[in-house]
């Protein structure tokens, strides 16, 4: 194209291509008017009538929300279809004069109109909008016979959400609620808004939020004519809606019943998981809450009380309470120990009750000291002076990188909330994360002083009792780690199709069998000589323990602001376990909120719990008519 | 008394003297037709007529601007103002907040911006300019490197992914190339590749566009979902008929059925209730339109300003066609907006910002032959 150019001829080129721009563009109008002639008069009629049955409604069917039950079939969610009354404001004329006239036939509380001008506002005006919810079968024949008066007000068949053990498993469990601007928008990420015509619940929560679009189903649309004042006259087409999937949990009901009981009024959190598949038998958050009160759209009262409670139900604390592990962490440091060689099993250390480091004294809780302490004493007497020389011995970044492949301060991946995002991280102190965490220079620096008090779980760890489940369940299963679940497999409701959620373990942390075995004597030793020999006193099986007592000044993550009258400055009391030692069924971390001492408040609690789970016995004081609540019941 | 109305007069020659009458007078008259349909699309709530007629003020405010520029000034901004936009699209692809599971906002911390639209006056400016640059010495290898300015935005953009102002901006890019002189020869061949390329390109798509194409072919299959807007859209129109069912009569607008009906959708509001003849007018305000463009390019002196002007006329008229075509049911949804009718302040100021140029280049043309 080496060619010479010559403005005149070059301009002439450009008129002509412009002349063959205009062309196309003629030509493509042309096209556009071909089409628009087609439309709108060869096809007109057709065009018209459809326009007509555009008094044809698609009318989406809202599929069944999936039901979700325990490990032996007992339901924790399932739905149930009632009455309720809706007006439609677009058709119902004045609605202030419409509900005063309904109220003469039905009864309308002043909640339900509050509840009525909420909805009204966030709705499009072409949907219809409750009034009442759960008519009797009365009040629809009330209202049946003076419907003549109320030209866009219905009643309507609705499916309505129902958690039948009530405050039993809501953390776990979870919620739903009106779908809310930030939910659509959730729903619109992920492409399923066509999905969601016509529903107006979506799980706010726990599993309900994790299985959402498991859960929901396919909605199913129905074709029918309408009258010019949008009422139904036949039906023409039905697309049938499919159910959404149900959710077998590996949780136990009633376990998880019996737990809770025995936390009583007490703040705190328990996980149980099968140490094998990694399947939570129990995921307790005391206080609970009723998530019953949220389906119908939560009275303003109701949530006031429950978001602003000083004991703050609504908060997780099984996966968003970070707590300082205390001495529940000797265990793992001392598995870290065997692991890199900075100790054997029958290396001693002479503990005269104090370590010095620099200028400063770490003290023991027993004054002149345990003697000499061996691996082996130092987790079964719950030696300080033993784990603040180790930690000094292995130093920050050995912890931190031995802690973090049991899981600790990492988000365990739980399938709780909508993503990863709603479960803490707690802190794993290292060097790292301090440079991190802090932003003035002389804040970021590491001070091997810092490692001492790290050593018996105090100083910046800060760990979520599902972390430290997990990784008790890790050391029992001899290092292969599972992520902990709570669904065990997922039902196509359609086919009968079980899709098995799990097991795949995560991680096998390849721990020498001969160390692992030292940390389960001295865990089984604490419960038959150590600070948990009360709580396991005569039990049948072996299980093995660790106290722990954390201090609550230095606790991370968890809110506490104002109003800490004494009990609030007391300690955290914690435990874990497994059992049964030499063949672990289940693994479990307590943690009770200014409950003292670990031996005290949280080893009965899991006590109880292994009792219940591996004997079938029920704690003596179980109120047996609350636990009748929970009967097994087959699978349907 | 003589005094103020001779400065009057002055004052008013200034005001208009890089205005183009026929231009305008097409604009308005579109326009005329746009405030009319907006107001029976937003007639049973939220009313933008008046929003719009705002909107429409301050884009005749900036027209009025920078058809004072002349083409020379606008040669300076060619550069920067490309720049600026691979820059911003670069920054989308890195911090951009994803709305409907597609990045193509930047956040600024007090409001949001969607850089791709920048580029639709940017390419065309700059393409324009590199001919102009290399005039003299045109070879083939500028075509090359045209095509790759071209191919960068065009890329970000579809990454992130918008399909509909991709195919804008790459027009956009396309027409300059073209009118520059781009043998038949490459013309052709890039037709067969693309033929040929299609199955390659089909494996590419995101899952939402094939649905789009999918239901193109069957609008049936998905009619609660993706199908939904062309079913609806296409009733509202064969509905419309000859002569339409009368303004604010159309009952497919006022009850609702047809989607996104001030913005993208406007033109089945406007074929619902104006028909056939209502088409016809629109379409033939379009022709004219594009014709007063086409005689401008014609008409400049420089290679360009010719460029431009024809770059931006074939703009114009991409707008209306893919537009037209996606409403009726014979292209695929891409989320275009029907130039100078649908709802929105941006679109309308990028729209007016080419009117702008069309008007500098045609009102200065014989300042620089001079």
């Amino acid at each position: 194209m080496s060619h010479f150019t010559n403005p005149e001829a070059d301009v002439d080129r450009f008129r002509f291509r412009l002349g063959i721009a205009a062309i196309c563009v003629l030509l493509a109008f042309g096209v556009l008017l071909g089409r628009f002639v087609w439309l709108q008069v060869i096809q007109h009629d057709f065009y018209q009538t459809r326009a007509e049955d555009n008094r044809i409604a698609l009318i989406p069917i809202v599929p069944n929300r999936g039901v979700i039950t325990d490990r032996n079939g007992v339901v924790l969610a399932h739905n149930y279809s009632a009455f309720t009354l809706e007006i439609t404001p677009s058709q119902a004329g004045n609605l202030e004069a419409t509900i005063d006239a309904l109220a003469d036939v039905i009864d309308i509380q002043p909640k339900d109109r509050k509840r009525f001008k909420r909805l009204l506002d966030e709705a499009k005006n072409f949907e219809s909008i409750p009034i009442r919810t759960r008519l009797t079968d009365g009040e629809v024949a009330k209202f049946a016979a003076h419907r003549y008066r109320f030209p866009g007000v219905e009643v309507k068949a609705r499916l309505f959400r129902q958690y039948p053990l009530g405050e039993i498993a809501s953390h776990a469990i979870g919620y739903i609620g009106r779908i809310t601007e930030r939910d659509l928008k959730w729903i619109e990420e992920a492409e399923k808004q066509a999905n969601y015509k016509g529903t107006d619940h979506v799980g706010k929560t726990g599993l309900e939020q994790h299985y959402e679009f498991e859960l929901h189903g396919e909605t199913g649309y129905e074709e029918v004519e309408i009258d010019a004042g949008g009422r139904a006259l036949r039906s023409l087409k039905r697309i049938p809606p499919v159910s959404g999937n149900n959710l077998a949990l590996t949780l136990d009901a009633k376990l998880q019943q019996i737990t809770e009981q025995a936390f009583g009024d007490r703040k705190g959190s328990l996980v149980a998981i099968d140490p094998k598949t990694g399947g939570i038998l129990a995921l307790v958050s005391t206080p609970t809450y009723d998530p019953n009160l949220f389906v119908d759209g939560i009275t303003p009262d109701n949530w006031k009380e429950l978001n602003e409670h000083p004991s703050k139900p609504m908060v997780n604390r099984a996966i968003n309470g970070a707590y300082p592990p205390g001495s529940t962490f000797k265990p793992f440091m001392a598995l870290a120990a065997l692991e890199l060689g900075k100790r054997t099993a029958n290396q001693a250390i002479s503990d005269p009750g104090y370590f010095n480091f620099g200028n400063h004294q770490f003290r023991d809780d027993k004054k002149g000291g345990h003697g000499s302490v061996d691996m082996y004493k130092s987790i079964v007497h719950s030696c300080d002076t033993y784990y603040y020389m180790l930690a000094n011995d292995m130093g920050i970044d050995n912890i931190a990188k031995f802690m973090g492949s049991l899981g600790l301060g990492q988000r365990t991946g739980v399938d709780l909330g909508k993503d990863d995002s709603g479960e803490s991280k707690g802190v794993l102190p290292s060097q790292e994360w301090k440079k991190h965490r802090f932003k003035k220079p002389e804040q970021q620096k590491w001070y091997a002083g810092e490692t001492i008090s790290i050593g018996i779980g105090q100083g910046y760890n800060a760990y979520t009792p599902i972390q430290l489940a997990q990784a008790t369940a890790t050391v029992a299963n001899n290092g292969v780690m599972f992520r902990p679940h709570l669904v065990h497999y997922l039902i196509d409701t359609k086919t009968g199709e079980k899709r098995q959620v799990e097991p795949k373990p995560i991680r096998d942390l390849q721990l020498k069998q001969s160390n692992v075995d030292v940390i389960r004597r001295a865990m089984v030793g604490v419960n038959k000589e150590g600070t948990g020999a009360r709580a396991f006193a005569g039990a049948p099986y072996e299980a093995a323990g660790k106290t722990g007592t954390a201090q609550v000044f230095s606790l991370k993550g968890a809110q506490y602001k104002e109003g800490t009258t004494k009990k609030e400055l007391r300690d955290h009391a914690l435990f874990i376990a497994y059992a049964p030692a030499d063949n672990p069924k289940i693994a479990l971390a307590v943690l009770v909120e200014n409950g003292g001492f670990g031996a005290q408040s949280a080893a009965p609690i899991a006590r109880m719990v292994i009792d219940y789970y591996l004997l079938g016995k029920l704690p003596a004081g179980a109120a047996k008519e609350d636990s009748a609540a929970i009967e097994e019941e087959p699978e349907e | 008394m003589i005094d103020v109305a001779a400065t009057l007069r002055r004052g008013w020659r200034e005001l208009i003297a890089h205005i183009d009458f026929p231009l305008l007078f097409i604009t308005l008259a579109i326009m005329c037709v746009g405030l009319a349909t907006v107001n029976s699309a937003t007639w049973d709530s939220n009313h933008r007529m008046l929003s719009q007629a705002g909107n429409m003020g301050i884009a005749m405010v900036v027209m009025w601007f920078v058809s004072r520029l002349p083409p020379q000034k606008l040669m300076n901004f060619a550069i920067p103002l490309y720049l600026l936009g691979i820059i911003l699209l670069v920054a989308v692809f890195l911090f951009g907040i994803k709305v409907n599971g597609a990045k193509r906002w930047l956040p600024l911390g007090f409001t949001r911006i969607q850089p791709s639209e920048i580029m639709k006056i940017a390419m065309p400016l700059m393409l324009a300019w590199y001919f102009q640059k290399y005039e003299a010495t045109l070879k083939l290898k500028h075509y090359f490197i045209a095509a790759l300015l071209l191919i960068v935005p065009f890329a970000l953009i579809a990454k992130q992914p918008d399909l509909g102002t991709a195919l804008l901006v790459g027009s956009a890019g396309f027409y300059v190339i073209f009118f520059a002189g781009l043998p038949w020869k490459i013309i052709v061949g890039l037709v067969v590749a693309a033929g040929s390329a299609a199955p390659l390109i089909w494996s590419m798509m995101h899952d939402y566009q094939r649905k789009r194409i999918l239901t193109l072919i069957d609008p049936t299959t998905d009619p609660l979902g993706a199908g939904y807007h062309i079913i609806q859209a296409t009733i509202a129109i064969g509905s419309g008929g000859a002569i339409g069912k009368g303004y604010l009569n159309g009952t497919q607008t006022h009850l609702e059925f047809i989607p996104e009906k001030h913005t993208d959708f406007i033109f089945a509001v406007y074929s619902e209730e104006w028909g056939l003849l209502g088409n016809a007018l629109l379409v033939f305000l379009y022709t004219l339109l594009i014709g007063r463009g086409l005689i401008i390019a014609s008409g400049a002196p420089t290679l360009f300003s010719r460029l431009l002007a024809g770059a931006i006329t074939l703009g114009f008229f991409t707008y209306a066609f893919i537009n037209m075509g996606m409403v009726s049911g014979i292209l695929p949804v891409v989320g275009v907006p029907l130039p100078f009718m649908s709802y929105g302040g941006t679109a309308l100021v990028t729209l007016f910002l080419g009117i702008g140029m069309l008007m500098s280049i045609h009102t200065h043309r014989m300042l620089v032959k001079k």
